[in-house]
C-alpha cells in the first residue's frame, strides 16, 4: 500500500493530520500533474492530427505522380540519425527518473541535461536541414505540409527543451527527492518528452519513410 | 479498466515498442516497396490497438499473491461500501470470528460515481463518504470484542481487495454488496474475478438495506 492514511488500530482513533481533500490508498489513482499532462497529450494527439489528415489528403486524394513532388528530395539518413538522436534522448530522460527514484541526484542531473543537449542537437540538425533542402513552404502543398508537420514538431520539441530547462535549474538546487511527489517536477516533463519522440517516429515513418 | 499510462515508466515503454515497431517498418520499406511498409504498419497499429486495450483491462495481476500472518490469529478481510454497516455482514463477522482470536480490516473502497470520474480520480467527495461508513462499522466491530482497523481503499473493489492483500495476511475474505438486482459490484463480477484471482476462502454476503432499513 504506498499511501495509506486511515489505519484504526482497535482503541485507536482518528486519522493522521492533513491538508485539503482526504487521501486514500489507491494503486490506481492517478496524480493530478499526471493527469493534466495526459490531457494535455491528447489534445496535443488531435492537433498532431489535423496536421496528418491535410498530409494524407495531398498526397492520398490529390495523389501526384511521385512523392515527393520531382524534383524535391528529403534527406532520409540525415533525419534518421537526427531520429536515433531524439530517440535516445528518451532514454537519458528515463535514465534521470530512475535515477532520482534511487535518490541519485547526480544521475538526474546528468540524466536532464544529457536529454537537453540531445533536444538541442535535434532542433538544431532539423534547422540545419531546413537551410539545405533547397524548398520552401511557399513550393507546392509539399513543401506547405512539409514545413508544417516538421515545424509543429519542432515547436514541440522546443516546448519540450523549455521544461527540460526549468527541470534542470531545479535539479541542480536539489529540488527533487526519489519520493514520488517529490520528483513530479521532471515526472511530467519525462512523460511531455516521450510524447514528443513517439510525434516524431511517426512524423519520419511518414513524411520520410513510406 | 485502467488508464495503461499513469507515469513516465509507462510512457517510456510506449516509445520503446513503437520505437521498435517503427524500425520494422523502417527496414522492410526499405527492403521491399513502401507499400508493403504501409501494410505492415496498419497491421502494428491494430495490434498496438489490441496490446494497449488488453494492457488497460489488464493492469490486475492474474493471480494475486497472499501474504500468511503464522502467528495462529484468524485474520478477515473485508470489503464493503455502501453495505458495510449492514447486520447481515456484521453477522457473518461474528460468526467467522466467534471463539477465535481474530483480527479484522475493513476495506471500503471509494466508489466513483462515473468511469469519467474513475479515470481523473475525481473521488474526493466518494472517499470522505467512504471513511465515514467505515468508520461507523469500525466502531460496531470492535463493539463485537474485535481488534479492527480499516482502510479506504482503491475505488476498483478487486483493486482494492489486492492492495489490502499486501499488507493484511487475510485467512478469508467476506465480500458485501447489495441484492444482485441492484448490485454494480455484482454486474461487473467483482466476486467471480476475486474467487478467479485468489486463493482464499471467499464468501459473498448480499445485505439488503432497503429491506432492514439500515441507514446507507
Amino acid at each position: 500500500m504506498e499511501s495509506a492514511t486511515v489505519a484504526l488500530e482497535h482503541g485507536g482513533h482518528g486519522h493522521e493530520e492533513h491538508h485539503g481533500p482526504p487521501e486514500a490508498h489507491q494503486s490506481s489513482r492517478i496524480d493530478r500533474q499526471t493527469l493534466g499532462i495526459l490531457l494535455f497529450i491528447v489534445s496535443e494527439v488531435m492537433l498532431f492530427g489535423a496536421f496528418f489528415a491535410s498530409y494524407f489528403f495531398l498526397r492520398v486524394v490529390v495523389n501526384p505522380s511521385s512523392w515527393p513532388p520531382q524534383p524535391y528530395e528529403l534527406p532520409v539518413a540525415v533525419a534518421g540519425v537526427n531520429t536515433a538522436i531524439l530517440v535516445s534522448s528518451s532514454f537519458t530522460i528515463h535514465y534521470a527518473l530512475e535515477a532520482i527514484r534511487r535518490g541519485n541526484k547526480a544521475g538526474l542531473k546528468l540524466g536532464l541535461v544529457l536529454t537537453w543537449m540531445l533536444g538541442l542537437t535535434f532542433l538544431f540538425i532539423q534547422l540545419n536541414e531546413y537551410v539545405h533542402l533547397g524548398f520552401s513552404a511557399r513550393d507546392l502543398g509539399f513543401g506547405s505540409i512539409f514545413y508544417s508537420l516538421t515545424g509543429l514538431h519542432g515547436a514541440h520539441v522546443f516546448v519540450g527543451l523549455c521544461l527540460l530547462t526549468f527541470a534542470s535549474i531545479r535539479a541542480f538546487r536539489g529540488h527533487f527527492g526519489p519520493e514520488e511527489k517529490d520528483h513530479l517536477g521532471v515526472e511530467v516533463p519525462g512523460i511531455y518528452w516521450h510524447f514528443v519522440d513517439v510525434m516524431w517516429i511517426v512524423v519520419f515513418l511518414t513524411v520520410y519513410i513510406l | 479498466m485502467h488508464n495503461p499510462l499513469r507515469s513516465e515508466a509507462d510512457a517510456f515503454r510506449w516509445v520503446v515498442i513503437i520505437g521498435l515497431a517503427a524500425a520494422s517498418v523502417i527496414v522492410l520499406t526499405l527492403l521491399t516497396r513502401p507499400a508493403i511498409g504501409v501494410v505492415w504498419m496498419a497491421l502494428l497499429i491494430g495490434f498496438g490497438i489490441g496490446f494497449g486495450y488488453r494492457a488497460a483491462r489488464g493492469s490486475l495481476h492474474e493471480n494475486v499473491e497472499v501474504t500468511r500472518g503464522g502467528d495462529g490469529r484468524f485474520r478477515l478481510l473485508v470489503v464493503a461500501n455502501e453495505t458495510v454497516q449492514g447486520a447481515e455482514l456484521l453477522g457473518e463477522i461474528r460468526e467467522r470470528c466467534r471463539d477465535r482470536r481474530a483480527e479484522v480490516m475493513v476495506v471500503t473502497p471509494a466508489l466513483a460515481a462515473s468511469r469519467a470520474d474513475h479515470w481523473a480520480s475525481d473521488i474526493d467527495e466518494a472517499i470522505e463518504l467512504a471513511r465515514q461508513r467505515m468508520e461507523l462499522s469500525l466502531i460496531e466491530i470492535r463493539g463485537l470484542g474485535l481488534k479492527a482497523r480499516g482502510e479506504i481503499g482503491d475505488s476498483d473493489p478487486n483493486m482494492a481487495i489486492e492492495d489490502a492483500l499486501r499488507v493484511f495476511a487475510a485467512d478469508e475474505i467476506l465480500i458485501s454488496t447489495h441484492p444482485p438486482e441492484r448490485s454494480r459490484w455484482l454486474e461487473h463480477g467483482v466476486v467471480d474475478k476475486a474467487r478467479e484471482r485468489i486463493e482464499l476462502p471467499i464468501t459473498h454476503v448480499v445485505v439488503d438495506l432497503s429491506a432492514v432499513g439500515t441507514p446507507s
